[in-house]
């Protein structure tokens, strides 16, 4: 895979390049993304589109279904990505004016992230909280690849363990301006000499206080399949997340408030609450967007099994957590 | 400059949300909460809270002293409140078999070198190494959130701690 497979054009009067992949084409102006496919064309907020963007290349298209908004989006089949038009909107379904087209996700990632780095100017994060970074309109100037191509944090058996991923410090990781009353004390950890790199602890709290990005969950321990994604959340999710498998979330401070639909087609389902210590299985057939109005952690727990979600579409495993 | 609070719950004091539906069942969303779930238990229940297939997130109301429990996989303890001291012992022979899943009691005292020791507050997570044996104390009741595989001895009251 090299650049130039990718399929850009030269720059636009407003600076930016346009891209085609597939029947899609994507071109930005000053303030939005205009799309277009075989059977209709779309328009998107730049600021929506580019923090949607930077979730779906930064997260390898997640698990399920990645809403743009109500109508664009991508559905990850791990190996392959269907990037759509329509397909989960029911109007669009009963007008049969939805579209959707497989990719290599070598292909799709690729044209992903030149168009997140060619879009995304100096001034802005599409990570960041909005009161933390500045907008993303006007026509191109400069770029933020160092902000857009972070590497996404990964522990292979937990965070603090030796050789594993480090905790994060004032250097580069300072205090997040609303998680300053976080105790930062580090456990007692005695380890006998020769079993320094299995005693091992951390305090998660204070790792999450010096987050720099929002919404972005990524793994401190690894139990075989089973994933802890812990995230700090404020503002908005700027993707309205469909499951393929039961996903669930342990509010571990402040409060977030989900907006829940049904996968397919978008009718709403639920509100739910979620204070510090609930936890709430979000079931394997909605789309679900939080909102948080002070920075707030959020334990996301994952089941990364292969299999799930292939069982779950064939009936084989409930799109529901638990029977009682 | 605005001061901002973060906002934790504890056994004495936690507030819970809820689910408002519009088109849907509560019960598919298992929803509960951890505080209010350890304050209903005994100490050292391993209630379940969260479950996905064969994985299972247990609320440990930790108070006490532990029996010496071994499991065959990582497993990571997180405190939500209180204090709790962790004793880790690598066992000279491992007491069960690679593929099973979630913690067994020792019925007694562990044979081996001792590794080490931790003391978790609110916040801090640890790993309890696979194949060690391991002991919990907590002096006041605390609450520990444990990522683990269901065991022999994993509770499951959805019923009596869910929203319905
Ligand atoms: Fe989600």
């Amino acid at each position: 895979m090299t650049v130039t497979d990718v399929s850009a054009t030269a720059p636009n009067a407003q600076g930016y390049r346009g891209f085609k992949l597939g029947g899609f084409h994507f071109s930005r102006d000053e303030f939005f993304v205009h799309l277009s496919w075989p059977t209709g064309k779309h328009v998107i907020s730049a600021d929506t589109f580019l923090k949607a963007l930077q979730r779906d290349v930064a997260w390898d298209f997640f698990y399920g279904t990645v809403n743009f908004d109500h109508v664009f989006g991508t559905v990850n089949h791990y190996g392959t990505v269907d990037m759509f038009a329509g397909r989960f909107n029911d109007a669009y379904r009963k007008a049969e004016l939805d579209h959707s087209e497989n990719f290599d996700t070598l292909l799709i990632r690729e044209t992903f992230k030149e168009m997140l780095d060619d879009w995304t100017n100096a001034s802005f994060d599409p990570f960041a909280s909005p009161t933390e970074t500045g907008k993303p309109f006007g026509v191109k100037n400069g770029s933020n690849t160092a902000a857009v191509t972070r590497r996404r944090v990964a522990a292979n058996r937990m965070v603090g363990v030796p050789g594993d991923e480090q905790i994060r410090t004032d250097a580069t990781h300072p205090i997040n301006r609303m998680f300053a009353d976080v105790p930062q004390d580090d456990p007692d950890i005695h380890a006998e000499p020769g079993f320094e790199g299995e005693v091992a602890a951390y305090n998660l709290f204070a790792y999450l206080s010096r987050s720099d990005v929002t919404w972005n969950p990524s793994v401190v321990s690894v139990c075989k399949a089973s994933l802890y994604c812990p995230t700090t959340e404020e503002y908005i999710l700027p993707v309205v997340h469909g499951n393929d498998r039961v996903e669930w979330f342990v509010q571990l401070s402040d409060e977030i408030v989900w907006e829940v639909h049904d996968r397919d087609t978008g009718a709403p389902r639920s509100k739910v609450t979620m204070k510090a210590g609930d936890v709430a299985a979000m079931p394997g057939d909605i789309r679900h967007q939080g909102y948080s109005s002070k920075r707030s952690m959020l334990l996301v727990w994952e089941n990364a099994s292969p299999g799930l979600p292939e069982l779950i579409s064939t009936g084989q495993v409930s799109v529901y957590p638990v029977d009682f | 400059m605005t001061t901002y609070e973060t906002k934790f719950g504890s056994l004495d004091y936690y507030e819970k949300g809820g689910i408002e539906v519009i088109d849907d069942d509560p019960k598919h969303y298992a929803f509960s909460n951890v505080f209010e779930v350890a304050n209903a238990s005994a100490p050292w229940e391993k209630v379940a809270v969260g479950k996905n297939m064969e994985y299972v997130l247990e609320v440990i109301r930790a108070e006490g002293t532990s029996e010496w429990r071994t499991c065959a996989h990582d497993e990571f303890p997180l405190v939500l409140d209180g204090e709790v001291t962790i004793e880790l012992v690598k066992l000279d022979i491992p007491l069960v078999a690679a593929d099973k899943h979630g913690s067994v009691s020792l019925g007694g005292e562990p044979i081996g070198k001792a590794m080490g020791r931790i003391v978790l507050r609110r916040g801090h997570q640890a790993l309890l190494p696979a194949n060690a044996a391991y002991r919990m104390s907590a002096d006041t009741a605390s609450v520990v959130l444990l990522q683990t595989i269901h065991g022999d001895d994993t509770i499951e009251r959805w019923a009596e701690i869910c929203l319905s």
